[in-house]
């Protein structure tokens, strides 16, 4: 019964998505308040039964309901507790409910924090996200429907794919679709101004948080599925260039060119028709991204399963949404007025060249992605194309961008100098040029353009530290004055040094792992040995252990340096007795910012075992440069002059300028 | 400069950047695709020594022989033909003989061993390798079960 409730909220919610995408048009249409005021409370009561729809589902996993179809595919009574709940959004139909769920959560939060908008826009807005809904909910109803039931209902389940069986599968895909899908706002606030053909540098001011938000979550979530892989996997790899990697990374490139393209619009009036199109663009990557990974044209760990007319309907909504969007921007783009000029040299120009190579850059991996894909469905010829594809295309474009982080901040709006900017940062330069060079003088051997990687690194770094400090006026005045100085500066200052350095630190983990890596396999017997980074791993054996539902073999090894004991360290490979499913668990071991990563392979006939050990130096500097960076927005987003319902103050402050935002 | 050179200028630098980063897609494209083949494709067309290919069946029954230290020689058939493969490395936990398989690798000049470096396998119980499924079907192999993909 409880089940049949929560299927019917997700009829109601599809009728409530249909009156939020139909009255609030309506009522801009024809000037009428009443219509437009349906949207938020519509956005509300969509978000409300999404929640409770998906609050049930929880309850039939929670409660290893098996008369679902669903429950009894993905879950099984001995799971622990937070796998059967994480395990919700574990399988196709259950991520579905979520990235719904996700969906109308922001419509909810633009409806409730949206009162500073212009009526007619946040009715526009609001009605655009209920498009989305619609045609996501008709989805899963028609397709991808959780509630189903079984008759007969089974005595036990199937269980969760062991692989997903870990605390990354609770993190790792809520984040990536409060990302994901929060760029649907900002696609939302483009089509909302290209319906209405006004747009002026308070639609920036508005867009900018949401786009901030979107980008920040991304961040986290691509960095915590990068980490998860990683130590799930046991692989040893962090990046593997797989296409559904790619899916998130692609709105993630265009979305920080959206976040760099939007401040130009908001300080200057220009890049307003580019900046429509680049919120459009970041959330047709999303819409392309959950096609690639929900359709099953891609087989992998995230294919849960494969289910042609699924395909269709997801390309379908691709199609529409996409040509739509594109065919309403090419219809109403020349009639948007063009902004403010600047000279090459100025901030905006720095940030057009952001702009240029991260959507050259994302253009790029879009090619390498989806270039296999369709040479498959054209002529039938299967090729794959690989991670020196990217690395090759990808980095090579991005070098230029590196160089010129530090720069961006520190030039002038309108006109800037080049020269000087470049004398405030000789420093940065020396600092970043001095520590490689320590780096190569402790530790030696490397190829030389590792180094200069490192440089690089350390430079970025330096130089955002260098922006903050020429703001607070550090040498110039007093020390007193500049740290007062230094804590007045507005929050995005700090964000933006913030993800700045971010980026930096994630640089030089890259470089350093790719340059530093050490990799041995060898076969082990009890009481064998294995260098590897400077520590001793010595095999201590293989013992048995028993989980919740799996049996494991674990080899354990003790790990030294110099003749001290630094500890433990033990990898198991484990079988999922529901699935009779073998998976290796990475052993993992920490020192710094370093890691010593531990796989086990197959047992020999002789008693040995083949065992893989990575000495993976600074890696963690790659996910901890990405949290740098995800704070970074954050510390932005509490800027005062960003915060959502700041304009109030403002207006009273200043009741003309308040009146020209408001308008 | 005038304002119009300067327009020039920087829709000159811009096309130039997007001019260049085409030029680097085709070489990449042209130094990084690796083909997909089946055994049974090898006997019709040659593979130069030193290219990358992708290489996908089943892992013959009985063919998984371990040598010294982690290096493992099977041999991969569609039916059709056969590829012995040599790996040094540790194999996927769902390699098994008789299932399906794909090698990442290259021929060496002068033997008909191909070197792989990368072996990858189903990722779940129910699934196996995309492409492998595709082309033993086209070719009439029985796969029978949840062995294929659903």
């Amino acid at each position: 019964m409880i089940i049949e409730i929560g299927h019917y909220a997700m009829v109601l919610l599809l009728a409530t998505a249909i009156v939020q995408s139909l009255l609030p048009l309506a009522g801009t249409m024809r000037k009428d308040p009443a219509l437009m005021a349906v949207a938020p409370s519509a956005a509300v009561a969509g978000f409300l039964l999404t929640a409770f729809a998906f609050a049930i589902l929880t309850f039939a996993y929670v409660t290893s309901d098996f008369s679902v179809v669903n429950v009894w595919e993905n879950s099984h009574s001995m799971k622990p507790l937070i796998y059967k709940i994480s395990g919700v959004w574990g399988n196709h139909e259950g991520s579905m409910m979520l990235w719904l769920l996700i969906l109308t959560f922001f419509s909810a939060l633009v409806a409730a924090f949206g009162g500073n908008l212009p009526e007619r826009l946040r009715a526009n807005v609001l009605a655009v996200q209920g498009w989305i809904t619609t045609a996501f909910a008709l989805f899963i109803l028609l397709t991808s429907n959780p509630f189903l039931r079984l008759d007969p209902a089974p005595g036990e389940g199937q269980d969760l794919n062991p692989v997903l069986q870990d605390v990354g599968l609770a993190i790792h895909p809520p984040l990536l679709y409060l990302g994901y899908v929060g760029f649907s706002v900002c696609f939302s606030f483009a089509i909302a101004a290209l319906i209405d053909g006004r747009i002026d540098a308070a639609w920036a001011r508005w867009v900018r948080p949401w786009a901030l938000m979107a980008w920040s979550f991304l961040t986290a979530g691509i960095a915590m599925g990068s980490y998860w892989a990683y130590y799930e996997l046991g692989w040893g790899g962090w990046w593997f260039w797989d296409p559904v990697e790619n899916a998130s990374f692609m709105p993630w490139l265009a979305g920080t060119a959206l976040l760099h393209s939007a401040l130009v619009m908001e300080k200057r009036e220009a890049l307003k028709i580019w900046t429509v199109l680049l919120s459009i663009l970041t959330f047709s990557l999303s819409l392309l991204g959950t096609f690639l990974v929900r359709s099953g044209v891609l087989t992998s760990v995230h294919a849960f399963a494969t289910d042609p007319t699924r395909g269709v309907f997801i390309l379908t909504i691709l199609v529409v949404f996409i040509g739509g969007a594109l065919s309403l921007f090419a219809f109403r783009a020349p009639t948007l007025k063009a902004g403010g000029l600047f000279a090459p040299i100025s901030r905006e120009g720095a940030l057009v060249f952001n702009n240029l190579i991260l959507t050259t850059a994302a253009a790029t991996v879009l090619t390498g992605t989806l270039y296999p894909l369709v040479l498959e469905a054209l002529t039938g010829e299967k090729i794959s194309v690989g991670a020196p594809f990217f690395n090759l295309t990808f980095g090579l474009l991005m070098l230029p961008l590196l160089l010129a982080v530090p720069f961006g901040p520190l030039l002038a709006w309108k006109r800037g100098d080049l020269l000087a900017a470049g004398q405030r940062l000789f420093a940065a330069t020396g600092v970043g040029l001095v520590l490689a060079a320590i780096a190569q003088w402790s530790h030696g051997g490397g190829p030389v353009l590792a180094y200069f990687g490192l440089a690089l690194g350390f430079y970025m770094l330096a130089g955002a530290v260098t922006d903050l400090a020429l703001r607070a006026g550090i040498g110039k005045v007093s020390a007193g004055v500049a740290r007062r100085r230094l804590f007045g500066l507005p929050g995005s200052a700090f964000g933006t040094a913030l993800a700045h350095f971010g980026l930096g630190v994630t640089l030089i983990g890259i470089v350093a792992v790719t340059a530093f890596e050490t990799e041995h396999v060898v076969e082990m017997k009890p009481g064998a040995t294995v260098e590897a980074g400077g520590y001793t791993l010595t095999f201590d054996g293989m013992r048995q252990g028993r989980g919740a539902n799996f049996t494991e073999e674990r080899g354990h090894f003790t790990v030294a340096r110099a003749g001290a004991s630094k500890g433990e360290v033990w990898s198991s490979k484990r079988l999922y007795t529901a699935r009779r499913m073998p998976t290796t668990e990475a052993g993992i071991r920490t020192f710094g910012f370093s890691q010593l990563y531990v796989s086990l392979g197959d047992a020999m006939s002789d008693g040995g075992i083949v065992v893989r050990v990575w000495w993976k130096p600074m890696i963690l500097c790659i996910w901890l440069g990405a949290l740098i960076m995800m704070t970074g927005g954050f510390v932005s987003l509490c800027d005062r002059r960003l915060r959502i319902g700041a304009p109030q103050g403002a207006r009273r402050a200043r009741p003309v300028a308040g009146l020209e935002a408001a308008e | 400069m005038t304002r119009k050179q300067k327009r020039l200028a920087v829709i000159g630098g811009g096309v130039g950047f997007l001019l260049a980063a085409v030029l680097l897609v085709m070489f990449a494209f042209s130094q990084s695709i690796a083909y997909f083949y089946v055994p049974g494709d090898l006997k019709k067309t040659e593979v130069p020594p030193g290219t990358r290919i992708r290489l996908g069946g089943l892992v013959e029954a009985g063919s998984l022989e371990r040598g010294a230290g982690s290096t493992v020689t099977f041999v991969v058939t569609d039916t059709i033909g056969t590829v012995p493969v040599t790996y040094t490395g540790i194999l996927p936990d769902l390699f098994r003989e008789g299932q399906g398989v794909v090698a990442e690798g290259a021929f060496v000049a002068g033997s008909p061993v191909f070197v792989a470096d990368t072996v990858l396998a189903k990722h779940d119980e129910t699934y196996m390798p995309k492409d492998v499924a595709d082309r033993l079907k086209a070719q009439g192999v029985e796969l029978g079960g949840k062995e294929t993909i659903r």
